[in-house]
């Protein structure tokens, strides 16, 4: 249902023009909100009665998530690090709902500091319902990287969207190095996951969830430590762009089929992760025409008589 | 915290929509991108104790001026004058800053015995102000004491047995101001600075002179010199005004000039949003604003323009100084520069303005057509330092309803004006050569002005005038959302929308215009470099 355009005038916060520099966050807030306490006993308890009772249900209810690869998952032990594309909201509550009870409850969730810590009310939400700590997108923060080694390192696994933010028109955007920096401080493997079909559900800009149907597609996990053809130890840069390859890699096997896709990966040939680099409408167009071919086919024969 | 300073958006996508003033009522209007928004400064403090910083002012006086209790002796006369209804925007919660300083020259009158004392509001040629409008300005305690004695006047530039011709200035100009104030032993003028263009020797060269003296600087040729108005140095208007204080005072007439500034806390808290930048807007901003707008949409306009002059400003004195007149203004305009300059970086094709329901001359009255013009073509153009923020042929695009509404009692000569003058020429010269004198000079309109509260024959001229400059300046004026037939009858084009605006702009400036838009009030001074 529509939020009636007078209610959301009210409701929502008015955009913050992008000339205008933001006024810094309260020190107790954005990266420097601790969030200590929602990894406490008490606190995990009720996240984890509310992960399972009330937001894997009603997400599984919105979304009806086919979930794929998740064998890649039986031999891993914590921690890991689940690195997945990002386009809606919805991503981190389909990716928790989809992951194993053992991971699910020993995770946390890097959420961006700036959105999700910026009000005093949404620091103590997000943390207790769904495990995040703020994580700075727009430049490394010793803070934020020191925190999350610091949980990997006490066995917590970390979902982390490595893309920085919610895709503006569906494709996706280059990976930050983060989750890869990360993998290679605490020698942590990395799984890849891609999501499929959530945009359209709650795209970036919209209030209202329209349910579907969405696909999490797991990926074999990626160790940072992989010797190189040549040799050399792989930097964290070049492992941020094999996790990104490992995600686009998903995504083409979810256009086609895993096959096709693995022979494209190997020749060098899958689709850009990233869309066509045209002007803003041939990427939508690109985008929908892809929609279009996921559509179910009217079988032959079928055709309505009119 | 202190506050923050102006400054001028530039326009990008996620900039949300730009509140538009429209009369006694809003609209919030999506500017293009890349077009700026000139925001004012955020109001400074005001002062901790105003009683004590008042009393401060008069025993620590500026320029060679003593203090006021050694200007004051027993059996002189005394004679305080003190600004009219029009200022300040809108009228500020009781106490008012002149009661305050009033109040205090009043303490040491009585205490170094002074009997004859003599209120005097400076109208000019403005309408009189009714008694509770005194009350209101001057507190019960003054006009309790005063007015039934017949001691609190206003001033009557119509009566010649009140009026005194002090002489001609170099440059050919007569001096004729209030009898009972130039033969005064000491004339203290309690002034609220609200813009820079007030006080100074305009106080009193203007506000207790007669239609003789006002015409020479109020007329068309000064008006378009005056570069602006609000720019001491390059106006006309003051330079004029100077010329005339400096007569005054060698004519022998002592003046103890007190000057206040409030600060632009402007609207009560319950129209915070008016104050607050768009993307700064909380959840009572945004719930304020629409339920707001949701019932000025189904209220009368009647009934809206109540509403709205029902509104007392939450200003606050800001600072006060006292002493020798010019050595008084230097400083006032400092403070006034300090709180309202706002840097901007070159002209502008086209500059927006929603404009309020309030002008200085239709407090408790209505927005007449012509007062719409002045105020967008007199004031908020001119709100300017150095340039114009519009190029000369830009197009200045106003915002308001423009009714074809008058006050009868207010605004008689305004109807005529409107009516015959209008009609027939919108060209200020011609209207000064052809139709001035007679409205100056009808007795009707006189009479009016003297025993109602009607604004004199006159004025409707001079605010025709105040507009001269910009009409002068500029290619186009497209009023958004006003009657059509005023409009036109303006000399104005009328749009119903903003885009539409825009578009007929862009006839004038050619495509894509660069686009400013004056965030005001509250108000500011744009330094344009």
């Amino acid at each position: 249902m529509r939020v009636p355009a007078r209610v959301e005038a009210v409701v929502r916060r008015p955009p913050w023009p992008g000339t205008v520099p933001r006024p810094p966050v309260r020190r107790d807030l954005g990266v420097d909100y601790d969030t200590a306490w929602s990894r406490r006993p008490p606190a995990r308890f009720v996240r984890a009665l509310l992960l399972d009772n009330v937001t894997r249900p009603l997400t599984y209810l919105a979304t009806r998530p086919k979930v794929l690869g998740s064998e890649h998952l039986a031999a891993l032990r914590a921690p890991v690090i689940f690195a997945a594309n990002h386009t809606s909201h919805l991503d981190t509550a389909i990716v928790l709902s989809a992951l194993p009870a053992r991971f699910r409850h020993r995770a946390v969730v890097a959420a961006a500091a700036d959105y999700f810590f910026d009000r005093a009310w949404k620091a103590r939400l997000w943390p207790l319902l769904l495990g995040t700590i703020p994580m700075e997108r727009t430049k490394v923060n010793r803070r934020s990287a020191d925190l999350a080694a610091e949980l990997l390192g006490e066995g917590w696994s970390l979902v982390i969207f490595p893309e920085g933010g919610r895709s503006p028109d569906g494709w996706g955007q280059e990976f930050r190095g983060g989750a890869a920096y990360l993998a290679k401080r605490c020698g942590v493997p990395v799984v890849p996951i891609h999501l499929k079909g959530v945009r359209p559900l709650l795209p970036k800009g919209r209030g209202t969830l329209r349910p579907g149907t969405v696909e999490v597609r797991f990926g074999s996990p990626l160790s940072p430590l992989a010797p190189t053809p040549g040799g050399r130890e792989e930097d964290a840069r070049r492992f941020a762009a094999r996790i990104e390859a490992a995600v686009a890699a998903l995504a083409d096997e979810a256009e086609s089929d895993w096959w096709s896709a693995r022979r494209r990966a190997a020749r060098g040939t899958t689709p850009a992760f990233r869309g066509p680099q045209a002007a803003a409408w041939r990427r939508a167009w690109a985008l929908a025409e892809s929609a279009r071919r996921d559509r179910p086919r009217q079988p032959r024969g079928s055709a309505k008589p009119w | 915290m202190s506050p923050r300073p102006g400054f001028v958006l530039e326009v990008d996508r996620s900039t949300p929509p730009v509140l538009f003033w429209h009369g006694e009522g809003f609209r919030l209007e999506r500017l293009p991108v890349g077009s700026r928004v000139i925001y004012p400064p955020e109001p400074v403090a005001p002062l901790r104790d105003p009683a004590a910083a008042i009393r401060e002012a008069l025993e620590h006086p500026l320029g060679d001026s003593p203090p006021l209790s050694a200007l004051l002796h027993p059996g002189m006369r005394l004679t305080i004058a003190f600004d009219d209804v029009s200022l300040p925007l809108p009228p500020m919660r009781a106490p008012d800053v002149r009661q305050l300083v009033i109040e205090a020259v009043l303490d040491q009158a009585a205490a170094a015995g002074v009997d004859d004392v003599v209120l005097i509001a400076a109208l000019a040629l403005h309408r009189r102000m009714t008694d509770d409008e005194l009350r209101h300005a001057l507190g019960s305690r003054i006009f309790d004491a005063f007015a039934p004695n017949g001691l609190l006047l206003q001033h009557d530039a119509e009566d010649p047995a009140n009026l005194v011709h002090l002489g001609t200035t170099e440059a050919g100009e007569d001096v004729e101001i209030n009898r009972r104030a130039a033969e005064s032993d000491l004339l203290v003028y309690v002034n609220i600075n609200l813009v820079a263009m007030d006080g100074g020797h305009k106080s009193v060269a203007t506000g207790l002179a007669s239609y003789r003296s006002l015409r020479h600087h109020h007329n068309v040729r000064t008006m378009q010199h005056s570069r602006s108005f609000m720019d001491l140095h390059r106006s006309e208007l003051h330079h004029s005004n100077w010329r005339m204080g400096r007569l005054i005072k060698q004519a022998g007439v002592r003046v103890f000039q007190i000057e206040t500034t409030l600060n632009t806390d402007t609207f009560p808290a319950q129209f915070g949003f008016l104050q607050r930048r768009e993307w700064e807007w909380r959840f009572v901003d945004r719930a304020g604003f629409s339920a707001t707008k949701a019932a000025l949409d189904r209220t009368p306009p009647a009934l809206a323009r109540q509403i709205f002059q029902a509104i007392r400003a939450p200003h606050a004195l800001a600072s006060v100084q006292a002493g020798e007149v010019e050595a008084v203004h230097e400083r006032t305009l400092a403070n006034v520069h300090a709180q309202q300059l706002v840097p901007v970086s070159g002209q502008t094709d086209v500059v927006t303005m929603g404009l309020p329901y309030i002008c200085p001359y239709n407090v408790n009255s209505i927005m007449n057509p012509i007062l719409v013009a002045c105020l967008g073509l007199g004031y908020f153009f001119n709100l300017y330092r150095n340039r114009p923020v519009v190029r000369e042929g830009g197009v200045a695009i106003l915002s308001h309803p423009t009714p074809w509404a008058f006050h009868p009692v207010h605004h008689p000569s305004y109807i005529d004006f409107f009516e015959q003058v209008l009609a027939e020429t919108t060209d200020p010269l011609e209207i000064e050569s052809k139709f001035e004198e007679s409205y100056a000079r009808d007795e009707w309109y006189i009479h009016l002005y003297r025993t109602s509260y009607a604004y004199h024959g006159v004025h409707p001229f001079y605010m025709w005038y105040w507009c001269a400059h910009a009409l002068e300046h500029l290619g186009q004026v497209i009023v958004v959302g006003g009657d059509r037939r005023a409009v036109r009858r303006l000399g104005f084009k009328p749009a119903s929308t903003l885009a539409d605006a825009l578009e007929m702009a862009e006839d004038v400036v050619g495509r894509d215009p660069s686009i400013t838009h004056l965030h005001l009030p509250p108000l500011f001074l744009a330094d344009v470099t």
